[in-house]
């Protein structure tokens, strides 16, 4: 393993004091409460906790889909928290790839096509092939999203998010809908994206068994982060015990 | 009290969330339910009210004219196997002299008896009475005469009775069944002022037109077996040694002619406009429904599981439909009751019935309540089969995958298609259902077509009336002696006070016959070369008439059969009776009525006797037209006078009335169908995309890109929609030109460019307000709970 980046390199997203409140009806449900986190350039990082916890809300709010309630999210330098909907879209557009559970396919595109839907609209994407390539789908680019099994689908996605070489990677249990021999490819491939692409990668897992591939991994609980490890020795995914 | 059930609940749930959707359907049926209310109201309110209205006039079925018969031989003609009962008459036109209107009128002066009704053709006293025996000024006027002037019982107006000036009283205001539908000689639609029916006793005509013991008209009814062809021919034997005309019935008969032309159209408008709506609203129903069921594909397993039968499931969905059918059968309803009563005043207006009752009985809303049910449940069958049909396990997991097919493929071998993901995403949904694509297209064209279908009567008719009264009878007047003269006395009329030009014309009662055909018409003879009046060829060319031949309208040459270089079987209704065979030297263009003409040549060595005229064509300074109106009003010889050029401007006001009301309906209803395919299919695209297109928001698409998706799929269905709208509209256009087509008149097929753009244009606007309208959604697309769910 290279040596670990995280206290050498800057922050790339600052957040602090950051609360989600959200009003259904009379109940109020305060999914983040005082969340501080600064994530490191190019750094893989484990989000951990149990459902409900927060996470997903955390990521939504990174990934320029949702606006926190109050506090602060910083993307270098720039706060997300104040930017109107159409910066935010370009944000997203521009510097986030985004990997589901559900992997989120267009079911009408082959798999070249869902990861050119990406890159024709990016600044400087790699190509569609190779996207594919990097995940190991160079024999399956003309599949429809039906034709392909779950692990195939998602590393699509993963193609997908990549293809644009975004700065970020925000994945949330992008193996929570896979057996575990199909989850450790998808591992397997966003590390390898990670090292590759150099892209800060966020991942969001309730199975403790893959914190250990991570250089920090940060635990949740009722809408704060409670611990922050960092990993002095990560492991490969291979290695991973589900 | 029966709560709801828990069904019935999701039912009203359903409708209150897919009230704009169900609107929209619900719309398109009331169209279908209005247009069918008001087409078969109008026409069974036409047809009662004419039939009651004919019933107690005892309006006649067989109808002849002569120039003098003997009294006598009424006897001879109420013998006639299946003759019920005959009335002879006196029947002339006359000039109508109006103080304070400047052009004269025309009436028809026709007798009644002196004491009691007449057996035939009697008369419906509306206000007045009677002229009294033995007051012979004393004159019965028609109500739609009478209104356009303000007259009641007491007035007087002046007439010139064979050459004599004659001041009438005004007895009584009255209806005839034989001017149900009154107009004039020379015009195209109804001029109230310009054109009376007076009433006088028969023994006051007698003496006015030295017709004692004698008769010119002569009208019958028939006994309910009588075979009217036979009657027809003996009626002829009869009449002819006293210069009859020929026979004809009711279907010759002008006013009714005119009354079974708009009948057969409100008959045609019933089986051709709603059963479009109501095929547009079964498609949008089968479209709403097969999507509401995959969205409750999982609920519809659970009731299943829980023990509900297929036939509760059914039941569900059917009210659904019925209910969203209720609420167009509703709004159609009413509109069409209220459209309806609108019509019937404009019938009013044209067609002088004692009373004209929109018809209202209940049949009519159980017919339109029915055919819309059975429309919408037609519709909603196939959604709801594939419903019931899946076993609860199978329904209560989610639907297998759509399978979609690689077109449109933009890196396609080495040959690359210049579309977008966003774009292929759109084209391959489209090819996905192609059957709902097709609908959707066609649903759209069908609007562009009956927009077309009603545009094109306004380029028609501006080819009508510059064909009428520009290419062919350009003459301001026409004036009709009140009897053949010698060709000098268009000498005189050249004299008359700002007539430049003036053109004389012979016209002779004929028969035509080939075989088995036969028309009664009138020959117009003219000079071989004209330019006042013209007689135009199928081309629109002015025609030189022929030394020798007839010419027939194409409708006329058709009926019977003709082709050019046949030979005619004509027979002159002059008094000499003569038949001869006449070669017909071609075809011609009219618009109007049948005609035959031939050179004033060809018809005096037909007839055996030459130099005669029946009246002039006359081009008058306009500055001097009542110069001339009041030499006309005071010369003996001129028994009548159309007036071309008033006749144009009141046809083109008329028309343009008529036309204005129906295109503001036509709009309206192409519209609403615009609507109601075009927002149901962005609803629905947009409900089975939602998925997808959040997706997009999600990686960074502008809402514009998202929504170019859906823009573009419907825009090529919209598109597509066009040209196939144009070919229908073009198709109904013909029919409706075929339709409108009768001995009266015909609609020419003229549809200019600007029409099919126009048409194309409130469609298009139409299709992007509605898909605007849902536009509006994907800014509201929630991004994250689309995260949280599988497909
Ligand atoms: N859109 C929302 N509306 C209301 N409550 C929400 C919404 N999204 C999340 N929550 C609530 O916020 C809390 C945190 O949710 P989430 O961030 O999804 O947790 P995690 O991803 O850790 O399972 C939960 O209690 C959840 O119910
Ligand atoms: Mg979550």
């Amino acid at each position: 393993m290279e040596p670990e980046p995280a206290s050498k390199t800057s922050a790339i997203f600052e957040i602090t004091g950051v609360t989600k409140i959200y009003q259904t009806g009379e109940v109020e449900v305060r999914a983040l409460n005082g969340v501080e986190l600064k994530l490191q350039r190019g750094e893989m990082a484990v989000l951990l906790g149990p459902s409900g916890s927060g996470k997903s809300t955390l990521l939504n709010i990174i990934g320029g889909l949702d606006r926190p309630t109050s506090g602060s999210v910083k993307f270098k330098g720039e706060e997300l928290a104040a930017a109107s909907d159409r910066e935010l879209t370009l944000y997203r557009r521009n510097h986030v790839g985004f990997v589901f559970q559900f992997y989120n396919l267009i079911p009408s595109l082959t798999a070249w096509e869902n990861v050119a839907l990406i890159t024709e609209v990016a600044t400087s994407p790699m190509s569609p092939a190779d996207a594919l390539a990097l995940v190991g789908l160079e024999n399956r680019m003309h599949h429809f999203p039906a034709q392909l099994s779950g692990g195939e689908q998602q590393r699509v996605a993963i193609a997908r998010a990549i293809a644009k070489r975004p700065e970020v990677l925000l994945c949330d249990e992008p193996t929570g809908a896979l057996d575990s021999a199909t989850g450790i490819i998808v591992l397997e491939a966003l590390a390898r994206v990670n090292a590759e692409t150099g892209a800060t990668t966020a991942i969001i897992t309730h199975n403790a068994g893959i914190r250990k591939i991570a250089h920090r991994v940060y635990s949740f609980l009722d809408g704060r982060i409670a611990s922050c490890v960092v990993n002095e020795v990560r492991i490969q995914p291979s290695e991973v015990s589900w | 009290m029966n709560p709801l059930s828990m069904l019935d609940r999701k039912i009203v749930r359903d409708l209150v969330r897919l009230w704009a959707q169900s609107l929209a359907v619900a719309l398109v049926m009331a169209c279908g339910v209005m247009t069918l209310i008001l087409a078969l109201g109008a026409a069974r309110a036409l047809d009662d009210t004419r039939t009651a209205f004919y019933d107690r006039t005892r309006f006649g079925e067989i109808f002849a004219s002569a120039t003098r018969a003997p009294e006598s031989i009424k006897a001879a003609i109420s013998a006639i196997d299946g003759v019920s009962a005959v009335a002879t008459r006196i029947v002339n036109p006359v000039i109508i002299d109006i103080t304070g209107m400047a052009e004269p009128a025309t009436g028809m002066l026709i007798s009644i008896p002196d004491h009691g009704d007449p057996a035939v053709n009697r008369l419906y006293l509306r206000s007045g009475r009677l002229p009294e025996p033995g007051r012979d000024n004393e004159a019965t006027v028609i109500e739609a005469f009478a209104e356009a002037h303000g007259f009641r019982p007491g007035d007087t107006f002046d007439v010139l009775i064979n050459g004599r000036k004659r001041s009438l009283s005004i007895s009584g205001i009255v209806l005839s069944p034989e001017y149900v539908y009154a107009i004039g000689p020379g015009d195209m639609v109804p001029d109230q002022k310009r054109f009376g029916v007076i009433h006088m006793h028969r023994s006051v005509l007698d003496g006015a037109y030295d017709m004692k013991g004698a008769f010119n008209d002569v009208s019958l009814t028939l006994s309910r077996y009588a075979d009217r062809k036979d009657v027809i021919a003996r009626l002829d034997r009869l009449l002819e040694p006293h210069g009859g005309t020929g026979a004809y019935g009711r279907k010759e008969h002008v006013s009714d002619a005119f009354l079974d032309t708009e009948l057969s159209q409100l008959r045609a408008m019933t089986q051709v406009i709603p059963p479009i709506f109501l095929f547009i609203a079964a498609f949008l129903i089968n479209m709403i429904l097969s999507r509401l069921i995959a969205l409750e594909r999982e609920q519809i397993g659970l009731l299943k599981a829980v023990g509900y039968t297929n036939a509760a499931i059914t039941w569900h969905y059917a009210k659904l439909t019925l209910a969203i059918s209720l609420v167009g059968i509703t709004i159609g309803a009413v509109a069409g009751t209220r459209l309806g009563h609108g019509m019937a005043s404009l019938y009013g207006e044209f067609y002088s019935f004692p009373f004209l009752v929109f018809s209202q009985k209940p049949d009519l809303y159980v017919i339109s309540t029915l055919v819309t049910f059975a429309a919408a449940l037609a519709g909603a069958a196939n959604a709801i089969h594939g419903a019931v049909q899946l076993p609860p396990a199978v329904a209560m997991r989610p639907p297998a995958p759509t399978r979609y097919r690689n077109l449109f493929n933009a890196s396609a071998g080495g040959f690359r298609l210049p579309f977008s993901q966003l774009t292929v995403m759109a084209l391959r949904h489209l090819v996905r259902w192609p059957l709902r694509t097709a609908l959707t297209t066609l649903g759209t064209a069908l609007p562009v077509a009956l927009l077309i279908t009603s545009l094109f009567a306004f380029d028609s008719v501006e080819h009508m009336i510059d064909t009428i009264w520009f290419q062919a009878d350009r003459q301001d007047a026409t004036l009709t002696f009140a009897s053949d003269r010698s060709g000098d006395a268009i000498r005189e009329v050249s004299r008359l006070p700002g007539v430049m030009a003036a053109e004389p014309f012979r016209a002779t009662a004929a028969t035509l016959r080939n075989g088995h055909r036969s028309r009664n018409i009138q020959i117009l003879a003219s000079d071989p070369v004209t330019d006042v009046s013209r007689v135009l060829d199928r081309e629109f060319a002015a025609i030189a008439l022929p030394p020798a031949g007839i010419l027939l309208t194409e409708r006329l040459a058709r009926h019977l059969e003709l082709m050019a270089g046949d030979q005619v079987d004509t027979e002159l209704h002059d008094g000499q009776g003569r038949r001869v065979l006449v070669p017909l030297v071609g075809v011609t263009n009219s618009y109007v009525g049948l005609n035959a003409n031939m050179s004033r040549q060809a018809l005096d060595r037909l007839s055996g006797r030459g130099g005669l005229i029946s009246g002039a064509r006359v081009i008058v300074d306009e500055s001097r037209l009542d110069d001339l109106y009041a030499e006309v009003k005071q010369t003996p010889a001129i028994a009548s006078v159309a007036l071309q050029g008033i006749s144009r401007q009141r046809f083109r006001a008329v028309i343009e009335e008529n036309i204005g009301i129906s295109i503001t309906i036509y709009v309206t209803l192409a519209v609403i169908i615009t609507f109601g395919v075009i927002y149901n299919s962005a609803r629905i695209q947009l409900s089975e995309r939602a998925r997808e297109l959040t997706s997009l928001r999600v990686f960074g698409f502008t809402s514009g890109e998202v929504s170019s998706v859906l823009m573009t799929e419907l825009g090529v269905m919209v598109i597509l929609a066009q040209p196939l709208g144009w070919l229908i509209g073009h198709t109904f256009s013909v029919l409706v030109a075929q339709g409108f087509a009768t001995d009266l008149f015909r609609i020419p097929l003229i549809i200019n460019p600007s029409t099919y753009a126009v048409s194309s244009l409130i469609v298009l606007s139409g299709a992007l307000v509605s898909a605007l309208i849902v536009r509006r959604r994907i800014d509201r697309l929630d991004l994250i709970r689309v995260l949280k769910t599988r497909d």
